[in-house]
């Protein structure tokens, strides 16, 4: 059920700029640019000459999760109760559809708005768009109310 | 360097930091909590407008930073910089985001949070993220070329 959480609007800003961060770092420092969902979906299983640079972002990531977990102290509440087949229903399409749409949340959302790409403005607008409907839609039909 | 580590290992290496930095700024921004998430999606309940302070921070630092990174000749570690090479907005692109946002207004969860929370061992990401992979693998297997 839809519950209240904390906004704390300096440490979402400050993250956000950390993300945006290392972005322009490995651009810098690697020439590719990442978007997680398309970091992961480049992982071919008949082509794994670019292996390592994209699993060694993979683990980072995991890397700085737990970092900022043990540092601060700062994990979510885990929420209870949430159906297993629902995230398996999620991850289904968000991983088909970052394929699809090449490009994810952070690769069409941070990168692709920052370097004005026309294909990422729209594509971060209907993504925008079709996740609040879904919200809405599990959140307040009565019928579904999760 | 030369000789100890050949450049693509210090292409990893700068992955892995980089990595690290974007899961850490993700965690503290409370993306990696898909109640906050999702109570962003939420333009009809107790409104939580922290996701718009972490993309707006994470795009103004990219769209810094890549106004600098244009200007560098090639990537510190390669020959050339790797962008993206697609610019029509086509109908992939539209399908893909709006089954990407329905996902992701499902769950709350990005393929980048969900992994990041890998960090401190989020229940729920280990039923997402292998699902998001088979997604992927689903529309590989559907465009092998695509």
């Amino acid at each position: 059920m839809a519950s209240i959480t904390a906004f704390t609007p300096l440490t979402a800003l400050l993250g956000g700029m950390l993300t945006g961060l290392a972005v322009v770092l490995l651009l810098s420092l690697t020439g590719r640019l990442v978007g997680v969902g398309g970091v992961t979906a480049g992982l071919k299983l008949d082509d794994t000459s670019d292996w390592s640079w994209r699993i060694m972002f993979l683990a980072g990531l995991v890397v700085g999760g737990g970092s900022y977990a043990v540092i601060t102290g700062d994990v979510p509440h885990p929420r209870a109760g949430f159906p297993p087949v629902l995230l398996i229903l999620a991850g289904l399409l968000v991983g088909y559809g970052t394929v699809m749409s090449r490009g994810c949340t952070s690769g069409h959302g941070v990168c692709g708005l920052a370097r004005r790409s026309a294909r990422s403005v729209v594509a971060t607008a209907v993504l925008l768009g079709s996740a609040m409907l879904t919200t809405f839609a599990v959140r307040h039909w009565p019928e579904v109310s999760l | 360097m030369r000789g100890f580590l050949s450049r693509a290992d210090a292409r990893a290496l700068a992955a892995l930091l980089a990595g690290a930095v974007f899961g850490f700024g993700l965690a503290m921004a409370h993306m990696t909590d898909p109640l906050t998430v999702l109570a962003f999606l939420d333009v009809a309940g107790h409104w939580n407008p922290g996701v718009a302070f972490m993309l707006g921070g994470a795009v103004s630092v990219a769209m810094l930073g890549f106004h600098f990174v244009r200007r560098q000749a090639q990537p510190c570690l390669d020959n050339r910089f790797h962008w993206p090479d697609r610019v029509r907005i086509d109908r992939p692109l539209l399908l893909g985001a709006a089954l990407l946002g329905v996902g992701w207004g499902l769950a709350g969860y990005g393929p980048g949070p969900a992994i990041a929370a890998l960090g401190f061992d989020n229940d729920e990401s280990w039923w997402f993220v292998p699902a998001m992979l088979a997604g992927m693998a689903v529309r590989r297997w559907q465009r092998p070329l695509g």
